[in-house]
Order: structure tokens, then C-alpha cells, then sequence
């Protein structure tokens, strides 16, 4: 590990690639319509997907959150997958069935509180030995504080400075135990010994807290952040806090774009040009032929979004019903009846101006002959996310950014539960270790060293009290 | 169960609970123990002792979450800095307990794993999906022991003011509402996956729950189906909840306490009198164990852990000899549903316990059977309750429409 005291200003590439896997639970990526499609609930279901991953020698388990289900035209949307678990619960679950994998928990900084959302990471990351993440969200809408005792508190131009103070006052209770701050005996005056847990205080404008933590750290020393933001707010709160950042640009091009960019903003940030880990959010449809699969693609698309799916897509950007129009035929030509799109959807919809958006998708559909289904379709395929392919052939993709150093890895969403991963970790994960890109074993116990990430530098204040009470 | 194996043994319907915490229920446990004091929070202590309080026939584990200890530092002192004379907490430090269920869910098969929550310091929408995901991760062997903590280090390290009095029984009462309500908000059979028509949900069987109890206010519905259970078993010191909450069945179970073991069943007694009625919650009598294990007397144990940190508890404490107390639990199983031990040090008391106290009241037909995958309300003899809203529905089939739309 590298001790030197000045950061990196140069970025290495480490020319390796981790894989994770994200069982969503939510949205249309997911085929439920065939018979391998299994439940979304069941534990076994994650069981599974978890067990298959750390088989193939995946860095991470990535789990979302939920705080409001999913809403369309003001009642919950029928026609996509919905229901999924609490995911601490959950991945708490799986450090007993699982010894390598790492766990991500999505938790948002908004409607939870640091000692408690701390607390809870620290004992997920000592009941895995080492494996746990949060992957940082925010969100400001009243529509979700709706089932929370603060209701909708916070304008969405602060939600990254409370976030921000959020993680820090994380850290801060993280850092508040000695190391050797546990008995190491029965005869030790103590069981933890003075003066080596501090107690925390923070007075926010939106929330305070003070306590004195009640667990030590993790075999990782913390657990390790996770953060998904794009815009330059976002970008420059992961340059500064995330050790991994959960990104939207997988194509090539873009994603050596997005990696110089936040090499820089971390060098800004008074870091190393390679302390923040980039895995792009993926969709893998692979089979032993080409050919095959692009049919296995289309197939999946079919499934993806069916007629009702295409119709329900164009209504929530509509606001109004559109049950009349033909989903084989061309976009609606009556006009959207909201101002603003909703953030019932989730937070990725919020905000879009409906009636600019309606007239530049007809416009679009027209140009390139699309029907609604195909053009849904296209626009909801991710498809600049998706790597089609035979398995040798995405294989030399996906080394082409290991050599460049492009991403750290790819965080796969599955599209078929509890199977989907299976073909990945049987054919893609031993051509990958062919070509020297891929791990061929766990390089440690916890997530931290599977991840090549650096163990954290104590917070000044900490390190401070240590030398004094030392 | 509808198809329970034949055994030769009688089944009666006492069931046991067994508190899981850290080293022992003793705060000077970690002292005797055998294994370093930081071992408690590895995952294989927790893996092992649910593995042995289910091997020892246990009907069920708790698992407690004290809240936060006071803070020693006086107001003036520079926050972040430790001080040298600042005592470190003398007792374990503790994972959160409703994680510590969820590790045990997969590893166990009969146990029933019941973490205890607060209610007043923590969302309740965020708690009624943790403990139905709880279900989920155990096979619907989940419960909720309710919690309403009076620490002001707790209200402290959320920047609230500290709840007291009344207050902490309505916090209780609301926050198992909410959670009930949203248990019910997908109805059984709500996920349909109709390809022909491409729905996924059945709308009409979603529910808002729409409380507002003028503390707060919860919309609904839960993002997670409704719990295998359909309704945790919920169990709550008793005098904790109102009398009404009490009636309106608001908890499942009562947990029973009186100051001496020989007072236990008249507090028994009297408890039931006074919840005769609209509902009928199982009583669960509390239990501080300490025995006689491998040559020590009891007594002597006690003493030892003792000198070292007193133990003040709540609860009636047995001290003495596995038989004694195997007469003791035969007497109070007369009177209450089951009873919930509190072992001094988990594994010394555990072995004694598994090795002479569960046997013999197995062997008397005092004991529930402990059936693999039987459900927690299955053992104690609850049937899985329909939703509240399926009700509802069903009276308004044909205006399904108009009936969602009027709960918005």
C-alpha cells in the first residue's frame, strides 16, 4: 500500500475490472413475464444472485432503496416490477450466507438520521468481516417525506450541503473508537478504556446530533461510500467523499471523458488521482454467438416493454391518459396536460418540461419512422448501457477499458431474477481472466481490499485527540 | 401447521424465549466469558449462540437494543476529544438488534427471531419495512418486542427532546399502528403478474394507509408486499401500551414482570384479569437466570459477577440449581403463555439450560413443539389474519376505481 504523503497527481491505470451485480427490485429492466423469472421478494431469490456473484469473484452486492412506492397518473403503477426489501435487512441476511462478497446498501441521506443510518452501516460492516457500503442518495420531495415524520423539509438546491454533513458526521461517529479501545481481557479495568471513544456533536441547520458511538471500527476500518450523482454538484461531492462512484457512462468514449474529469476534481479535492473507483451502471445480454445475441436482445426488449408498458411510459411525461392511442403507431399528437413531469416515478423523472419533451420525442419518432413501442423502447433500453455480444467478444470490450483504465468495473443489473448472472459468471468471468483483466480470487476479506481502495485517514480532530490523550 | 410429526413426548403449549444479548444478560458477563471481550461482536458469536438456543429448544431469541449509555462528558468539554478520565462504557458495545435477527434468519430454522425496536426515536415507515424484510430473510419467523426509550442520550443523538410520561405510550401505540397498517397496505396476492394485460400489481389491492396521529403523518403504502405472516407478532412490556391499545389488540404478547419469582404468577394473574376482554395477548413472565454450572454454586457466580458491576434489573431473579428452577418454570407455565430467560452469561447458564432445564420440561409436556419452518405466529397459535383492507375491497368490487380514488 502506498504511504507516501502526497497524493497521487497522476492516474494509473490498474488495467483490472471488478464486476457487481444490482438486484434492482424495482422498474421495467427486469423480465418478469417468462417462466425462469422468480420472485423479487423471496430471500432465496437474493440468496441466490448473492451466491452466484461471489462464485464469480464479484466485488460487490448492491441493493436500492424504496421510501414511496411508485406512482402513474396518481394511483401505484400496475405494470412494472415493485416490492423489494429494507436493504440492510436484507444484506444482514446475506453476510451469513456469503464469506467474500461485498454488501451495498442504498440509504438516503434525507430521510434518515447519522446516528442511527451509522449505526446501523457499522453493524453491517462488522457482521460481514469487512463488506459493507453505503451508496450515498439524496432526495428533496415532498411526495416521499409524505410517509416520513419530517414530511418534505428540504429544497433541493441543499440537498448536497446536508448530504455533505450528513457523511462527515457519519465519518466523525465511524472514527470514534480507538483502535485498541476494547479490553483486550477479561482483567482489563473496562470494557472499553477511558478516553478512547469521542463523543460526537454536530448542530446543523436541519438536524443535530450528539452521542458517544456504540460500536468500534470494522475489519475495513469503515464502511466504504458509494455515490451515483452526475451533475457537477454530485460530481464534486463523490470527488471529495466516495470511494466509488456508481456512474452513467459506460460507452467508451464517454466514460475516459468522465474518468479525466473526475481525476481532476479529485486532485482538487486534496486527493489521489486514483482514489476514486468508477463502476458504470450495465446491462450484459450475451450468448456463444453474435447472432444469438441479438436475438436474445430483442426477445428481451419484447419483454421489457410490452404495448402497456409503451403507453403507460409516454403517459407519465403526458400527465393524461393515452389508453386510446395504438402503441404500433405514431406518438400521441395531443399535447402534454403538466407543466413538469413528477418525481412519482422516482427521482430520475423529476423535473423534465413536458411539453418541450413531447414535441422534440414526436419530432424525433417521425424522423426515424418509430412507433411508440419501438420508440419507448429505445428510450428506455439503456441502451448506450448494455453490452450485446458473444462472450469473447464483449471480453475484448471490456479489456479495452481495463487497459485504458476507462472504469474500475461494471455494476451489472441483472435482467432476468434469480438466473441472470449465471451465464455472465460461467462464460464471460473465465474469458475475462483469460486476457489477465479479471481477478481469478478474492485479493482479501473485506471489500476495502477487494476494491483496491486505500484504508482511511483518521479525521484531523481524531487524530489530534489521539496524540493528545496518547 | 396443519400436519404436526407424532411424537411420544406430550406437547404442551409453553413456549421459552431466550434473550441473545452479547455475552450474557449480566453487564459483567464479558468478564467470565471464554472467549476476548471484543469477540462478542463477531459474527460467529452471533452465529453460535442462535445455533444454540435453537439446538436447546428454544422457541424463540430476542435480541435487545439498550439504548445509548449517558454521555460522561460534561457540557464544556471540546467535542471530538476523548478525555483520559472519561470511563469507557463498563458494558459490551451492541449491533443494531433487528440486523442481528436478520444475520440469524438465514442460519436458523425453528427459532423465532424477535428484535426489540424502539418506537420513539426512530421512522416508523422505515421500521415497518425492516421488520417485514425481517420476515422475509427468516421464513416468517420474525416478531417485534416494542420498545420506547426514555434516554436522553438517545434523544440526543437525533436532536430530540427526550419523550416521557403518557407521551411514550402514545409513541409506542402510534408507531405499531403505522406499521400494522402498512403490513396490510398490499394485500395478500397483490403481485399478479398478469402478462395478458401486462400488470405486474394489482392496483386495487395497494392501500394508503393515511395516518396522521397530529404527531406525524404516514401516506403509504410499504414498498415491500406484505409480510409472509401477513402481521408480525408484536410484543410489548406490559404497561407499556394504553389500556385501550391493549383492547384493541395492539400487541400479540405481554411481557410480565414482578420483582421476586415467587411473585411472578400472581402477577400472572392479575395481568390477564385486567386484559380480559376485546383481545386476549399471550403473557410472557421475565426472568433473570443465574445457575448452579460445573462445580459453582449460583450464588457464588453471582457474587463474583457482582463484584465487579452490580446487576439492577427489572426483572424476578432465579438463583440456584437447574432443578429448582425446572419446578419454578413448570409452577409459572401453569399461569402464563411462556417465559422469557435472561441468562447471566450466555454460555454457561445456555449449557445448564439446554443440558437439564429444557429436557426435563419437554419430557412433563409443558412445552410447545419446535417445528422446522413453522411460523412464529404458528407457534403461538395465531392464525394469519386477512388484511384490514381486503374487507373493504371486497365490499366495493365493481367501483374499484372509485374506491382507490377515495383513499387518496
Amino acid at each position: 500500500m502506498n504511504h507516501s504523503t502526497h497524493p497521487a497527481t497522476e492516474f494509473t491505470p490498474s488495467g483490472q475490472l471488478q464486476l457487481g451485480v444490482f438486484f434492482q427490485g424495482v422498474n421495467s429492466g427486469t423480465v418478469w413475464k417468462t417462466a425462469e423469472s422468480g420472485s423479487q421478494t423471496d430471500f432465496e431469490s437474493f440468496r441466490r444472485i448473492a451466491q452466484t456473484a461471489e462464485r464469480g469473484l464479484f466485488a460487490a452486492f448492491f441493493l436500492g432503496e424504496g421510501l414511496r412506492l411508485r406512482e402513474h397518473l396518481g394511483r401505484p403503477h400496475a405494470l412494472d416490477v415493485a416490492g423489494r426489501p429494507d436493504a440492510q435487512t436484507a444484506l444482514a441476511a446475506l453476510a451469513a450466507v456469503t464469506s467474500s462478497i461485498g454488501l451495498v446498501a442504498t440509504q438516503n441521506t434525507t430521510y434518515n438520521d447519522p446516528a442511527d443510518l451509522a449505526h446501523r452501516l457499522s453493524t453491517l460492516d462488522l457482521l460481514s468481516g469487512g463488506r459493507a457500503a453505503w451508496n450515498i442518495v439524496t432526495t428533496d420531495n415532498a411526495w416521499t417525506g409524505a410517509n416520513f415524520r419530517r414530511g418534505g423539509y428540504l429544497d433541493h438546491a441543499d440537498r448536497y450541503t446536508h448530504a455533505e454533513a450528513f457523511v462527515e458526521t457519519a465519518k466523525r461517529i465511524w472514527d470514534a473508537w480507538d483502535d485498541d479501545a476494547i479490553a483486550a481481557s477479561a482483567s482489563s479495568a473496562r470494557w472499553s478504556a477511558d478516553g478512547a471513544v469521542r463523543r460526537v456533536r454536530h448542530n446543523g441547520q436541519h438536524y443535530s446530533v450528539d452521542l458517544t458511538p456504540r460500536l468500534p471500527r470494522s475489519a475495513q476500518y469503515r464502511p466504504v461510500l458509494f455515490q451515483a450523482g452526475d451533475s457537477p454538484e454530485g460530481r464534486d461531492f463523490a470527488a471529495r467523499q466516495a470511494d466509488v462512484i456508481f456512474s452513467a457512462h459506460p460507452q467508451l468514449d464517454d466514460a475516459l471523458d468522465f474518468r479525466r474529469d473526475i481525476v481532476e476534481r479529485t486532485i482538487r479535492a486534496g486527493r489521489g488521482a486514483n482514489d476514486v473507483k468508477i463502476m458504470p451502471a450495465s446491462e450484459f445480454i450475451l450468448a456463444a454467438t453474435p447472432q444469438e445475441a441479438l436475438e436474445k436482445k430483442a426477445w428481451v426488449r419484447s419483454l421489457q416493454i410490452g404495448p402497456q408498458q409503451a403507453i403507460a411510459y409516454l403517459e407519465q411525461f403526458w400527465g393524461r391518459e393515452l389508453q386510446g392511442y395504438d402503441p404500433d403507431g405514431p406518438l400521441p399528437d395531443i399535447d402534454p396536460v403538466v407543466e413538469e413531469t413528477s418525481e412519482t416515478r422516482g427521482s430520475g423523472f423529476h423535473g423534465a418540461k413536458a411539453r418541450q419533451l413531447a414535441d422534440q420525442w414526436r419530432a424525433e419518432a417521425k424522423e426515424k419512422g418509430l412507433s411508440i413501442r419501438e420508440f419507448v423502447s429505445a428510450k428506455t433500453s439503456r441502451g448506450d448501457s448494455t453490452f450485446t455480444g458473444s462472450y469473447t467478444e464483449v471480453a475484448d470490450r471490456l479489456a479495452e477499458y481495463a487497459r485504458t483504465g476507462a472504469v474500475d468495473g461494471f455494476n451489472i443489473s441483472p435482467w432476468l431474477i434469480p438466473t441472470g448472472l449465471d451465464n455472465i459468471v460461467n462464460h464471460l468471468v473465465p474469458e475475462l481472466q483469460e486476457r489477465g483483466v479479471y481477478p481469478t480470487q478474492y485479493a482479501g476479506s473485506t471489500l476495502r481490499e477487494n476494491l483496491g481502495l486505500a484504508t482511511p485517514v483518521r479525521t484531523g480532530a481524531g487524530v489530534e485527540a489521539r496524540s493528545v490523550t496518547a | 401447521m396443519s400436519t404436526l410429526p407424532a411424537d411420544t413426548e406430550p406437547q404442551g403449549r409453553g413456549l421459552l424465549l431466550l434473550e441473545l444479548d452479547g455475552a450474557g444478560s449480566h453487564p459483567a458477563a464479558w468478564r467470565v466469558a471464554r472467549t476476548a471481550p471484543a469477540a462478542v461482536l463477531a459474527p460467529e458469536h452471533l452465529r453460535g449462540a442462535v445455533l444454540a438456543a435453537e439446538s436447546a429448544g428454544f422457541h424463540a431469541a430476542t435480541l435487545s437494543d439498550p439504548g445509548l449509555p449517558e454521555t460522561k462528558l460534561p457540557e464544556t468539554a471540546l467535542p471530538d476529544r476523548g478525555q483520559p478520565d472519561q470511563p469507557g462504557p463498563d458494558t459490551a458495545a451492541r449491533l443494531n438488534a433487528l440486523q442481528r435477527a436478520a444475520f440469524a434468519g438465514p442460519v436458523t430454522r425453528s427459532l423465532a427471531l424477535i428484535p426489540e425496536v424502539d418506537t420513539v426515536y426512530t421512522e416508523p415507515f422505515h421500521i415497518s419495512t425492516q421488520l417485514a424484510s425481517l420476515d422475509y430473510v427468516s421464513g416468517g419467523r420474525a416478531g417485534w418486542l416494542v420498545a420506547a426509550s426514555t434516554s436522553a442520550a438517545d434523544a440526543a443523538a437525533v436532536g430530540r427532546d427526550t419523550v416521557r410520561g403518557a407521551r411514550l405510550s402514545r409513541e409506542a401505540g402510534d408507531s405499531i399502528e403505522v406499521s400494522r397498517r402498512l403490513w396490510d397496505s398490499w394485500e395478500d396476492g397483490a403481485v399478479i403478474r398478469d402478462v395478458a394485460t401486462g400488470r405486474y400489481l394489482d392496483v386495487d389491492k395497494l392501500h394508503y394507509i393515511d395516518v396522521d396521529n397530529g404527531n406525524y403523518a404516514v401516506k403509504g403504502p410499504s414498498i415491500i408486499p406484505r409480510p409472509l405472516q401477513g402481521q408480525l407478532p408484536v410484543l410489548a412490556p406490559a404497561g407499556l401500551l394504553t389500556p385501550e391499545d391493549v383492547a384493541a389488540g395492539a400487541a400479540d404478547a405481554l411481557l410480565v414482570s414482578a420483582p421476586a419469582p415467587e411473585l411472578l404468577t400472581a402477577e400472572i394473574a392479575e395481568t390477564r384479569a385486567s386484559v380480559a376482554g376485546a383481545s386476549e395477548p399471550a403473557l410472557i413472565a421475565e426472568l433473570d437466570v443465574v445457575l448452579d454450572s460445573r462445580g459453582q454454586a449460583a450464588a457464588e457466580r453471582l457474587a463474583e459477577l457482582n463484584s465487579h458491576t452490580v446487576w439492577q434489573s427489572p426483572r424476578a431473579r432465579f438463583v440456584g440449581s437447574a432443578a429448582e428452577l425446572t419446578e419454578l418454570l413448570a409452577e409459572v407455565l401453569a399461569w402464563a403463555d411462556g417465559v422469557r430467560l435472561h441468562p447471566a452469561v450466555l454460555e454457561t447458564d445456555l449449557e445448564e439450560l439446554s443440558r437439564l432445564v429444557l429436557p426435563e420440561l419437554r419430557r412433563r409436556g409443558l412445552l410447545a413443539p419446535t417445528t422446522p419452518d413453522a411460523t412464529f405466529r404458528e407457534q403461538l397459535g395465531l392464525a394469519r389474519p386477512a388484511s384490514r383492507y381486503a374487507a373493504a375491497t371486497s365490499a366495493t368490487a365493481g367501483t374499484s376505481t372509485t374506491a382507490a380514488g377515495a383513499e387518496n
